[in-house]
């Protein structure tokens, strides 16, 4: 009986194993397989050919590229490391603040921070597509990265306030009266030691800029700034899916995303729970 | 450094509150003023086009926005308790693992790496009639007739919810998870000694003690809610004949589609409303939840 148990434990594990992994496998395997193979019916589920071409299309620097991959991966770099740079600073910022001091109206502030973030994307993207088009920054890097900064700085207070919460007050006091400036003690005491909280909230800025939609999808026109996400659409026409291609430049948004977050997956946790229990 | 920087928090939110305001704040002061205009993005003078209540008095009239309304809040309800309870189930599975749980972990906070609009065309891809995985792999047992799961009138919304929930059940497993190895074990054998089953001792100890895990990762997730646009948009689109409309998805077909600007805003602000109902009550819920388990 207790075999048994043990048994159908360990299928339950491995099926939700499976049900967790099999997409994002799926799509790993269709990205190196050629259309015909995938279209195929019935279903040629061991792959005999395998290729690169949906790769090299997108990474070709001369000829025609069909969809100009490696340009979006750079605006998505470039978008995403900026934002998430800022919005780390000014959060980080914010969130000393709110753990060190005490001031009018501070748990209200902080709600409305945390309120604002809650806005969805597509409610704001129509009034911002209409300022940024009347500011001229509609189409340009600066213009997302600005949208971006101001969407992950709640996030960012809310994760840096819980750190810096757990760091004892006597520390910083204790250097100042050996005659650190407050400066000189947030950056040589407190600094160091919510490193991990500060990493965990950089990866969650670094995400949701990395993977929005909504925003971008608007705010961004032609090559100049679209982003991965966005660029993925080109491989949708009216009709027809270049599934073989849609699957490649997944597995170009995706790797980068899987390998960031894995570097600092422990604090990630600690980050959100301590930041959130121990008000 | 100045002496005076650091000592001021007025000075140390400033920029946050900068940013937000210039990104968020005086586009919805914006929004909200031509959501009483008749505006159209093809005619701009149409901006100083004063209406009224008229778009609001439309969206109150509007059928379709109610039925969409309706299906946003039922899709939201069946998707976040699920997500929950799925959540729940893997993590108190994960904590029972003792080997190879830390890997486990790990691989369970896959899916919160995917972009929304991966995770729809992803599931698009797996339920295409003709090429998808799941047809495919019925096919193996003898189904040859294709399932329509995402043209089919009734399987559609079932369709999106199931990618909805693969891409954020892990947002609750993983914190509750980290909820369950927090759990101090005394009262549990203490409990388990004066005779209460695995049930009571669930019900009693384990679940109260994980009530503001299960508000922050309920704050945390509402306040994407609106992320579902993505899925939506890519899987279905809104179709078959509006079926899988939501909130979200028909802001974006008045608005960019049809150019009317002004009725979308007035559909977008009873989006964000929503939104920030959901936020507030998980979030008051968090302190409220938080300050009991402090005083215990």
């Amino acid at each position: 009986m207790k075999q048994i148990k043990k048994i159908g434990f360990w299928f339950l594990v491995l099926f939700i194993l499976l049900l967790v992994c099999l997409p994002g496998i799926w799509i790993f395997v269709s990205a190196f397989r050629p259309n015909p193979e995938i279209l195929s019916k019935p279903a040629n589920w061991i792959p005999d050919r395998w290729t690169i071409f949906e790769f090299t299309q997108m990474f070709s620097i001369k000829g025609y590229v069909s969809v100009p991959a490696f340009k979006y991966l750079m605006n998505s770099i470039i978008i995403s490391f900026f934002s998430t740079i800022i919005a780390i600073t000014i959060g980080m910022m914010g969130g000393y603040a709110f753990a060190r001091f005490n001031f009018k109206g501070k748990n209200k502030i902080f709600l409305g921070l945390m309120l604002a973030r809650a806005v969805p994307g597509i409610s704001l993207s129509l009034p911002l597509f209409i300022l940024f088009a009347k500011l001229g920054i509609i189409n340009t890097s600066i213009g997302v990265i600005i949208v971006y900064v101001a969407m992950n700085v709640p996030f960012t207070i809310w994760l840096t306030d819980g750190f810096f919460r757990q760091i004892p007050k006597e520390m910083s006091e204790v250097a100042r009266t050996d005659g650190c400036t407050r400066f000189q003690a947030f950056w040589n005491i407190e600094l160091p030691l919510a490193g991990p909280g500060i990493g965990a909230a950089a990866i969650f800025a670094f995400l949701l800029s990395w993977n929005e939609y909504a925003l971008a999808s608007v705010l961004t026109r032609t090559i100049e700034s679209k982003t991965l996400p966005i660029g993925m659409m080109d491989y949708l026409d009216e009709f027809t899916i270049n599934w073989a291609g849609m699957c490649a430049i997944a597995v170009v948004m995706i790797v980068p995303a899987i390998i960031i977050t894995f570097m600092v997956q422990k604090h990630l946790v600690s980050g959100l729970t301590f930041g959130g229990v121990k008000g | 450094m100045n002496r005076k920087f650091l000592s001021s928090p007025i000075i140390l939110i400033l920029p946050s509150i900068l940013a937000i305001g210039f990104v968020i704040i005086i586009p919805l002061i914006f929004s909200f003023y031509t959501s009483f205009t008749s505006y159209k993005l093809t005619r701009p003078d149409s901006l100083y086009n004063f209406v009224g209540l008229r778009n609001y008095e439309r969206l109150i009239d509007n059928v379709k926005f109610w039925k969409a309304f309706g299906r946003t809040i039922l899709f939201l309800a069946i998707v976040l308790n699920l997500e929950l309870l799925f959540g729940l189930g893997i993590a108190l599975l994960i904590n029972k693992i003792t080997w190879g749980q830390r890997t486990l972990r790990t691989i369970m906070m896959f899916p919160m790496m995917f972009s929304p609009i991966l995770v729809g065309f992803q599931w698009k891809y797996i339920f295409n009639d003709n090429i998808g995985l799941l047809n495919n792999f019925l096919y193996l047992f003898g189904y040859e007739s294709a399932i329509p799961w995402l043209i089919g009138k009734k399987l559609a919304m079932g369709s999106i919810m199931a990618a909805e929930i693969w891409a954020n059940t892990a947002i609750f497993s993983i914190l509750l998870l980290a909820g369950l190895l927090g759990i101090p074990r005394d009262p549990i054998e203490a409990a388990r000694v004066d005779g209460c089953n695995s049930w009571q001792v669930f019900k009693n100890i384990t679940l109260p003690f994980l009530m503001p895990f299960i508000f922050i990762a309920l704050t945390i997730r509402s306040l994407d809610v609106g992320r579902a646009y993505d899925i939506v948009h890519i899987m279905t689109g809104g179709g078959p004949a509006m079926r899988t409309e939501l909130i979200w998805t028909m802001i974006a077909r008045v608005g960019y589609k049809d150019a009317n600007m002004g009725f979308a805003n007035a559909m977008s602000y009873v989006s964000i409303i929503l939104s920030i109902a959901f936020t507030y009550y998980f979030f008051t819920k968090l302190v409220a939840a938080r300050r009991e388990l402090g005083q215990q």
